[in-house]
């Protein structure tokens, strides 16, 4: 009986560790999204100049992440246990969690292909790129305590 | 025998008090003559904004409308809480299934007071305990701008609710307990006008206490915990504390709250959620000057600790 217990723990135990390296892993992909996301959004509100070439390297590093996200390695069933946002709804609804991942890299790809030439336009690119990260973000993460 | 009449008599006598004063306590009160003068003419632009700091369409038109569908109020979402299902229903200016027969005085008595054309008692799910508190002008001006939206037929489905929710006149009681029309935050005089302006704004059109504030059982907003963030009332999860000791808020300035509002984005460039996001595309539909002042308030109320549990420990590993 003892066994059993200790075996049981020992899983858990396991499986949480398991997925604590998948949370770290893909907060930080996050992190590293909003890093790229803060150099465009500083430009938009006026804090930092318009600067172009670094409007692409941006855009580029975001998009070289973004299209990186592997759903099934990054959110494998029970990873929302833990230090985590991530909603249960994301196994409930796996196919329009990853239509959001999808949609998410069709955009920035798209925004790569035609980076912003003034601070009007990136208004409108970091808008569409805000918005994308919004929807997923109403649907799927859910603030705890 | 005569002991059990004598009895009978008295608990017919007092059970027919109970009825009375119940009767008396949930009598749905309409506006007094001088709020209703007070309420004016109504300016249909000025009150686009209040439309948008209230995000109507968010409960009246259909989910996820964008465009010219979010003027479309035609209703049916649905707000499923401990109490039962509430259906937004249609406020479009159809004259049979919206609000196009409702005179400025209806409207101001739903608005200001939760009580129907018909004189029903409205549940609070409709945040009418937040409304009370808007200016009367305000209120004109919104029923000014809804005026100027387009007629939609069709009712939405009626709330689903358990005994003893479903019973409006008892609505009176809680009316009693939490509708009143005194701000949440009393400010000492001289306060700057932007902060009073961003009282109006979160406390009245805005109801941002509605999620941002603990309820009691009886589902009443607990004004010494003024948003200091709760339990979601749908689904998993917290609404943050945004009072200036909440976590999430603590450390952002007003420029920050403002641009949060505007852009979606916090001074960490992560991107809001949850039910926030609807909210925030009304935010950015307001003037800068607003979204100001609603930064300034909510530096100005005072600092409480979260208003919802501490999340579980965490598990070991």
């Amino acid at each position: 009986m003892k066994k059993i217990v200790f075996a049981v723990a020992a899983l858990a135990l396991a499986t949480t560790a398991a997925f604590a390296d998948v949370i770290a892993d893909r907060q930080a992909v996050m992190k590293e999204n909003a890093k790229q996301v803060g150099t465009l959004v500083k430009m938009v509100k006026g804090e930092a100049p318009f600067d172009a070439a670094a409007v692409v390297a941006a855009l580029t590093a975001l998009n070289d992440n973004v299209q990186k996200i592997d759903v099934a390695a990054s959110f494998p069933a029970g990873s929302d246990q833990g230090d985590t946002t991530a909603s249960p709804k994301i196994w409930e609804d796996l196919a329009g969690f990853q239509a959001q991942v999808d949609k998410f890299k069709a955009v920035t790809a798209a925004a790569v292909a035609s980076p912003a030439a003034d601070v009007d336009a990136l208004k409108t690119q970091v808008g569409t790129i805000g918005q994308t990260c919004g929807t997923c973000h109403e649907a799927f993460r859910v603030k705890k305590g | 025998m005569a002991v059990f009449r004598k009895l009978a008599v008295a608990a017919l006598a007092l059970g027919g008090a109970g009825a009375a004063i119940f009767w008396w306590l949930t009598v749905p009160e309409r506006l007094a003559p001088d709020t209703l003068a007070a309420l004016g003419t109504g300016d249909a632009s000025r009150g686009q904004r209040i439309f948008d700091a209230g995000g109507c369409a968010s409960c009246h038109a259909k989910p996820k409308s964008e465009g010219d569908a979010r003027l479309q109020l035609v209703g049916g979402v649905e707000l499923k809480t401990q109490f039962g299902t509430f259906v937004a229903p249609n406020i479009s200016s159809d004259p049979n299934d919206g609000i196009g027969a409702w005179s400025l005085e209806d409207f101001a008595n739903a608005m200001l007071k939760g009580v129907s054309r018909e004189g029903q008692h409205l549940y609070p799910a409709f945040p009418y305990a937040s409304y009370a508190r808007m200016k009367p002008s305000d209120v004109a001006d919104l029923y000014a701008f809804l005026k100027t939206l387009p007629a939609i037929e069709g009712r939405a489905p009626d709330h689903e609710l358990a005994f003893p929710f479903n019973i409006r006149r008892g609505l009176g009681l809680w009316k009693q307990l939490y509708l009143s029309n005194e701000p949440v935050v009393a400010f000492a005089e001289g306060t700057p006008e932007n902060v009073l302006h961003g009282r109006d704004l979160v406390e009245g059109a805005g109801h941002c206490g509605e999620c941002h504030t603990p309820r009691s059982l009886a589902g009443g907003t607990e004004k010494g915990q003024w948003l200091t963030g709760a339990r979601a009332a749908e689904g998993d999860g917290v609404v943050p504390n945004i009072t200036p000791e909440g976590k999430d808020i603590s450390g952002w300035s007003e420029g920050d709250i403002a641009g949060y509002l505007e852009t979606g984005f916090t001074p960490e460039f992560d991107s809001v959620g949850g039910t926030m996001v609807e909210v925030q595309k009304n935010m950015a539909r307001l003037t800068a000057a607003d979204r100001e002042a609603i930064a300034a308030y909510l530096k100005a109320i005072p600092p409480h600790p979260n208003g919802f549990p501490a999340q579980q420990p965490k598990p070991a590993g």
